[in-house]
């Protein structure tokens, strides 16, 4: 159905493709893997009319096609959903459904026929299995369902070729499968689904096809059959990736972590044993109530050099939590322990000042200035060592930007480019790389991995490993079972903002986690 | 970097224009008025340019700038009435509170009890100025640093409210630009003439009218200021942190930046500028007209602002291109003036045609650098 060939395109500094051919046929499910940066979303891009490819032709339905807007594409039937959510956040999730496509009654008038289009929204909404009204403001939602709303709105638009650009990056497993459900649902009808993701796992259940993309170039093509965990990695990072999870002193090294069989990646056990057990408690939480949270309060505790997952549905209350600890919430009752002393963080200021971090989930509104380059955002939170009476040292920064861009291997043409135009998982290690230079005593890591490589996913596993090790209590919030099955030496559920239950790593499956998740008792897993 | 390159041009072709059409203006004299214009201009244009930076905005700059200039008029001439100090003596009270409650804490005192400690000077301070004051002639000196204090207690206002209460900026300053100019014009019903004491001569020729190489004191102040927030804004913590809260508010929250903190401070400078402005417009004109003084000033400080390269939305702009972007407005000032055809009249048309055509240009400029 869609054909291009020899796409080109360059960026100042950066050649993001460099001569791209891709066919999708109507029916069929076309993955697209590819490390950060490798060209993906502007691929996609030039897809869908937002970019101008530099070189190259497209054919649709076998003639050729150049858009020169976004709309043109739509008409023809070619629907994009970004990377980054792209909703108004001041509208309603009905009006965000229906923007610049609403259902109008009395010509230029432009009475909006609100009826039948909450009734459409409702729909669509179920459709994609979201318990939403069609009139909550978009903002109030967190960011998973705001990406099943994205899908949604895609799905109104009646598109005959529909990219995903990572939709299941802020997805949970349930809403995932939800996902996979509607685009099976839309393979037998006839649409042709691109789909992009990070995560192998998803790729090998829903792929028809996979295309590999490395620098710009294509460099491998799988046929359904030929779709493995392995041949993908190989295929992206032109190497055999050997060691995936890294955790050097696993508690309990007979339980060998389920994900193991599934991506034949083995997991590392006990190396170096230092049993986190031995090791002090550092974050102590007690009976902890928050504005906006939860009536019931939370307790929990993590000792240094574990790392603790925290996992959950979309809406669980978990970035919340991990909000009021980092004092960006205030606190309504309990206290927070650090190393034994109680602590009051009113401010992210205090909290960093007593060593207590959080990589925020969403990175374009929290953990990113956009507009601002590389160097400036890695430099930000460490000003404090990087002046001197108030003055930056700019030479101490750029080279600590420039060690912490090799250590993490952040692709950009230059320190100064402003880090909106990396790639989705660039942005991410940056979000991540701010951090690096201060010794914490306590990581909240909200989606550590959001978006990452499996390259980089390793690199970041080391890291959180290497953390770990040198007795930093790390809570990873994720909701890529993988890796919170992978990298955990416990697992705390939270279900509707109360703490659901806690898994030792022995106890530890998926079905466990999923059964607590979903309001399930605790006694099932003893 | 073409946004600066950008105002330059603009800056040279309106130079050109003027000296080009209108001999008169090429007199070394007029340049010396050219220059003095610059400098009373620049000064607020600076103010308020760092604050777009840091993603606030201030409408009450003009009408601060009269009351401002119009209580120096007083406090110079000495007919203050008890009920006139009032305001002034409030403000100066409440530094007192403020400044104490900041430097206690520093001697081991705890917050709460400092607070409590230093209401009591300050309250000594408000009632000081409210017994002293009137009938007294205030020595120059005294006058400009109780006005300063005066100002940066109105930006700890806007800044409190904006902050604290989460008050929209444009609404609060806007209730600033009727508020202070209405305060302007109860303070005296008629216009104040500088008075001609050797004190404030010597004020006089040492901030506005002395000369250094040829260039009027005033030009090298507003130098001197614009020196001085160059260093805060580019090469200084609080910069970094003004840029990242004026991009994206709350990544900066996120990275444990005090936000309300430096926005607070940007409101402070602002007013605190625009308060500088209103001396210095005072003995640069020998007089002040409560009903007029800075008016209007505001919409050309934040115009000058943004043609040097601030976006209102914030996070962008720099200190040399607000400078250029206030000279733009006393050129354009003297071409109308020179000009017979245009007359006082058209002057607002032609100044804000001519600023539509260099911004559209400016963008056109902008726009066709970022493709190559
Ligand atoms: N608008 C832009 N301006 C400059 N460079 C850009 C722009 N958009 C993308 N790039 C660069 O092009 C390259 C390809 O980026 P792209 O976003 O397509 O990667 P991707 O494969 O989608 O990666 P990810 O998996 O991280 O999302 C990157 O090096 C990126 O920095
Ligand atoms: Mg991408």
């Amino acid at each position: 159905m869609l054909q291009a060939r020899g796409i080109r395109k360059a960026f100042p500094g950066v050649q993001a493709l460099d001569g791209v051919s891709l066919s999708v046929s109507a029916g069929e499910v076309l993955a697209i893997i590819g490390e950060n940066g490798a060209g993906k979303s502007t691929l996609m891009k030039i897809l869908a009319g937002i970019h101008a490819p530099d070189a190259g032709e497209m054919l649709l339905d076998n003639e050729p096609v150049r858009f020169s807007s976004v709309a043109e594409a739509m008409a023809r039937g070619i629907v994009l959903i970004h990377q980054e959510l792209n909703l108004a956040d001041n509208l309603s999730v009905a009006a965000n459904l229906f923007l610049g496509n609403e259902e109008i009654r009395g010509g230029l008038l432009g009475w909006l026929e609100r009826r039948s289009m909450n009734d459409r929204a409702r729909r669509l909404l179920e459709r994609v299995g979201l318990e939403v009204a069609p009139h909550r403001l978009v903002g109030e939602l967190p960011p998973g369902q705001r990406q099943m709303v994205e899908i949604a709105r895609a799905l109104a638009r009646k598109a005959r070729i529909l990219i995903m650009d990572e939709p299941t990056s802020s997805l949970t497993q349930r809403e995932t499968e939800r996902l996979f459900e509607v685009i099976a649902e839309l393979r037998l009808s006839g649409v042709a689904v691109v789909y992009i993701s990070h995560r192998l796992m998803e790729v090998q259940a829903v792929a028809d096809r996979v295309v590999a993309l490395r620098d710009g170039r294509n460099s491998g093509e799988l046929a359904r059959e030929e779709i493995s965990h392995r041949r993908m990695v190989e295929l992206m990072v032109g190497r055999d990736l050997k060691q995936f999870f890294r955790r050097g002193h696993a508690a309990g090294g007979s339980s060998v972590p389920p994900v193991a069989d599934v991506t034949g990646i083995v997991a590392e056990t006990g190396a170096a044993s230092i049993r986190p057990e031995e090791h002090p408690i550092r974050l102590e939480v007690r009976d902890l109530c928050y504005q906006g949270g939860p009536q019931t309060p939370i307790s929990f505790a993590v000792r240094g050099g574990e790392i603790v997952g925290m996992a959950g549905l979309v809406g669980a209350g978990r970035t919340e939590l991990a909000e009021a600890l980092f004092g960006l919430r205030p606190l309504v009752c309990g206290e927070v322990r650090l190393d034994g002393r109680p602590v009051s963080i009113r401010s992210p200021g205090d909290a960093i000042a007593a060593g207590l971090l959080l990589t925020p989930e969403d990175r374009r509104q929290h953990g990113l200035v956009l507009e601002e380059s590389v160097q400036h955002n890695l430099g930000l939170p460490n000003l404090d060592r990087n002046s001197r009476l108030g003055l930056v040292l700019p030479r101490r920064e750029s080279e600590m930007a420039q060690q912490l861009c090799q250590r993490l291997r952040v692709r950009t043409p230059r320190l100064s480019q402003p880090v909106g135009l990396l790639s989705g998982g660039t942005q991410q290690k940056i979000v991540l790389g701010k951090w690096l230079v201060r010794q914490p005593r306590v990581l909240i890591l909200d989606e550590p991995t959001r978006g990452v490589d499996v390259g980089a996913k390793s690199e970041i596993y080391a890291l959180m490993d290497e953390w770990a090790a040198a007795g930093i209590a790390i809570v990873m919030i994720s909701s890529d079972l993988e890796e919170v099955l992978g990298m955990s030496d416990r697992v705390l559920v939270l279900h509707e903002g109360r703490l659901a239950g806690e898994l030792p790593r022995a106890a530890l499956s998926e079905q466990a986690i999923m059964h607590l998740a979903t309001g399930g008792s605790e006694e099932r897993e003893a | 970097m073409t946004r600066l390159l950008g105002v330059l041009l603009m800056v040279l072709i309106v130079y050109a224009v003027l000296m080009g059409s209108f001999p008169p203006a090429r007199s070394l004299h007029n340049h010396q008025t050219l220059a003095e214009r610059l400098g009373y201009y620049g000064i607020p244009t600076l103010g308020v340019g760092v604050l777009i930076v840091a993603g606030g905005i201030d409408l009450s700059i003009g009408s601060l700038l009269g009351l401002v200039a119009v209580y120096f008029g007083l406090l110079l001439s000495g007919p203050l009435s008890a009920r006139q100090t009032v305001p002034l003596a409030l403000c100066l009270g409440l530094d007192g509170v403020l400044l104490g409650s900041a430097l206690l804490p520093a001697i081991g005192i705890s917050r709460r009890i400092a607070v409590l400690l230093s209401l009591l000077p300050g309250a000594a301070l408000t009632w000081a100025c409210h017994l002293y004051l009137p009938g007294q002639r205030v020595p120059p000196w005294v006058a400009m640093l109780m006005l300063l204090a005066f100002a940066s207690q109105i930006g700890l206002f806007h800044g409190l409210l904006i902050t604290r209460l989460h008050l929209q900026p444009f609404l609060v300053t806007l209730c600033g630009l009727f508020m202070y100019r209405g305060l302007a014009r109860w303070l005296s019903p008629g216009a104040l003439a500088l008075p001609s004491d050797p004190h404030t001569a010597a004020l006089r020729a040492l901030l506005v009218s002395d000369r250094l190489l040829g260039f009027p004191h005033i030009l090298l102040w507003m130098a001197l200021v614009a020196l001085l927030l160059a260093v805060l804004l580019h090469g200084s913590v609080y910069g970094r942190y003004w840029y990242a809260i004026g991009n994206n508010e709350q990544a900066a929250r996120y990275a444990g930046i005090a936000t309300d903190r430096h926005k607070i401070a940007a409101y402070v400078i602002c007013s605190t500028l625009a308060g500088l402005g209103g001396l210095l417009f005072f003995l640069m004109y020998r007089n002040a007209t409560p009903s007029s003084a800075g008016s209007l000033l505001e919409l050309y400080a934040i115009t000058g602002a943004v043609l040097g390269g601030c976006n209102l939305r914030g996070g962008e702009g720099t200190i040399p291109g607000i400078v250029l972007g206030a000279a733009v407005l006393p050129l354009l000032q003297q071409i109308c003036t020179y000009n017979a055809d245009i007359g006082s009249d058209l002057e607002y048309t032609v100044i804000g045609g001519a600023l539509l055509l260099a911004t559209i240009a400016n963008e056109v400029v902008t726009r066709w650098s970022k493709h190559r």
